[in-house]
């Protein structure tokens, strides 16, 4: 049934991901990857894997963007998955019920065995979340490691999303979005966290932290220091360059 | 967006067809058209194998085509399952006016219900085409009122001019045909021009720094992408190809879909005889030339937001 879910549950699983630790490694992706092409979706098919064009399935994706200019510029880098939408426009398009919204936690998620590829969801997800299966003929996504958080055979460390258990820096949190008590929940409302282009009215259930803004020794809010001039006025170095600059010249 | 030849196909033939078929139920059911087996036959034929080629060419992009059948279930939710079903119901008074025209030689009477319902159900049909792409905000330029209309208009265009050469094959010139053909081919320009001009005018809906939610800092950039080579987001919604030559593709367009169409059919109604069915023939196939560019444009000029994550700056 592709409607989405009448009576919802409160319970709102999904990540929050905090772009002022994440440093751009790819860990979350590769471990994404790994750990799915052997999971619920198995296999995210790569084509031409060793070859000059590669091309294959990912659910989650990392990419870098600069913000601002000059000194105020900072690079931000940008893990991109599925956001587990409660209004999942994927949800509704699909003809055939493949594409379902959980309605015990609101995981978003493809039927394999219904999917006809008609790569309709991935047409409506502003998000780029699903990827098509050129192999297998179906849709794909991230399905939260469904296969993860539940596992009774897993230790209860183990279970969180496999981008979530692998990155190094701390960048990426696991929990119930729909509790407001929960540690996700408070980080969220601490952090002031965000929706991804709230303008198309999916209503994620991932959020986003924004970067710090940065601050100098005294915790003062400012820009980045500026770095040393490249031809100094005076002093031994002023010298050096106009030394330099005028003797010699083979520019 | 990527335009799939098979979509491409499958978006004109089937407007073609379901055109088509609204002007013939209209047409048997209001006794304008006489009783001739072969006129049924080859009218309906003609419509019903576009319709069929259409839908069947529409699977051959599906990545699991032996599945299409699981496709009319959720029409609750899905436009493109109320298109399924539409399509599949216009099958059933179509088929009892064919069996009944081809035949029986028998258009009047009860059948004359299902003529009406051949025609209306072909209308919404392609009323669901349009919606399928009218109903995703993250192409805005397909989010528009206006898609629908296209859709709705561009097929009783092309059904009257193709009706009109049906019907001058088999010696019934029809003044109000014509007519009608030459209307609608001026509506098809002026609805299709007015599409061009919203969305080259169209205001931003999402920037790289709604995308990102990173806007407040200042200008988002893209630094790098998160592959080296082409993924299927690239492939699907990044095409680029068409939009460089898009005013020689929309010139194109207007000359071959809508004006040469025009002045095939004034002639044709001015001449008789022969030269009557040359004009309308020519006019019918110029205009599918026409289509293909206008559906080609369609697909290639729709920018998806997604894009915003690869390098767009505003959509």
């Amino acid at each position: 049934m592709t409607s989405l879910p009448a009576n919802p549950s409160p319970t709102k699983l999904g990540l929050v991901i905090d772009l002022d630790i994440c440093v751009g490694c790819h860990a979350c992706a590769v471990n994404c990857k790994e750990w799915n092409t052997g999971g619920y979706h198995a296999p995210l098919t790569d084509s031409d894997p060793y070859g000059t064009d590669p091309t294959g399935v990912w659910f989650n994706r990392v990419h870098a963007f600069e913000v601002g200019e000059g000194h105020a510029g900072r690079t931000v880098h940008f893990p991109r998955s599925c956001l587990h939408c409660e209004d999942a426009p994927c949800v509704t398009v699909c003809p055939t019920g493949a594409s379902y919204k959980r309605t015990e936690d609101g995981i978003v998620l493809v039927d394999e065995d219904m999917c006809i590829g008609c790569k309709l969801c991935s047409w409506s997800c502003p998000y780029g979340a699903r990827e098509f299966d050129a192999d297998v003929g179906v849709m794909k996504k991230c399905t939260l490691c469904v296969d993860r958080i539940y596992n009774q055979n897993m230790e209860a460390v183990d279970r969180v999303p496999a981008c979530v258990a692998t990155c190094p820096a701390g960048a990426r949190h696991f929990g119930d979005l729909g509790d407001p008590a929960s540690d996700v929940s408070r980080l969220v409302a601490a952090r002031e966290g965000y929706d991804l282009m709230p303008e198309m009215q999916t209503r994620p259930t991932n959020k986003y932290l924004p970067p710090r803004p940065r601050r100098d020794e005294d915790g003062a809010i400012t820009s980045a220091t500026s770095l040393e001039d490249a031809s100094p006025e005076g002093g031994f170095l002023g010298w050096v360059d106009r030394l330099l600059s005028t003797t010699g010249d083979v520019r | 967006m990527n335009p799939a030849y098979s979509v491409i196909f499958f978006t004109t033939a089937s407007g073609l067809g379901y055109g088509l078929l609204v002007f013939i139920g209209v047409f048997a059911s209001l006794g304008l058209l006489p009783a001739d087996r072969w006129l049924g036959f080859w009218g309906l034929g003609l419509a019903l194998a576009a319709i069929t080629f259409g839908l069947l060419s529409s699977t051959f992009h599906l990545g699991r085509p032996e599945r299409a059948w699981r496709a009319v279930s959720q029409w609750r939710s899905s436009w493109l399952a109320r298109e399924g079903v539409l399509a599949l119901l216009t099958y059933v008074p179509a088929a009892v006016l064919g069996i009944a025209w081809v035949f029986y030689e028998q258009i009047s009477g009860s059948i004359a219900l299902a003529a009406i319902a051949v025609a209306v159900l072909s209308l919404v049909t392609v009323y669901c085409t349009g919606k399928i792409y009218a109903s995703l905000k993250t192409i805005p330029a397909w989010h528009q009122t206006i898609v629908p209309v296209n859709y709705v208009i561009l097929a009783l265009m092309t059904g009257a001019v193709w009706f009109l050469a049906l019907l001058n094959i088999f010696s019934l010139p029809s003044m109000q045909v014509s007519v009608m053909a030459v209307v609608l081919l001026v509506f098809g320009l002026a609805a299709k021009v007015r599409f061009w001009r919203q969305i080259d005018h169209a205001p931003v809906t999402s920037t790289s720094g709604t995308a990102t939610g990173l806007g407040d800092l200042g200008e988002v950039r893209l630094l790098e992408t998160p592959n080296t080579s082409a993924n299927y987001l690239n492939t699907e919604m990044g095409f680029k190809v068409a939009r460089k030559h898009a005013a020689k593709l929309r010139r194109i367009a207007i000359i071959f879909g809508f004006v040469l169409p025009a002045l095939l059919v004034i002639l044709a109604g001015l001449a008789s005889g022969v030269p009557a069915v040359l004009f309308s023939c020519l006019a019918a196939l110029l205009m599918m030339v026409g289509m293909v560019a206008e559906r080609w444009l369609f697909f290639a000029e729709a920018k998806h937001v997604v894009n915003l994550y690869y390098g767009e700056t505003t959509i």
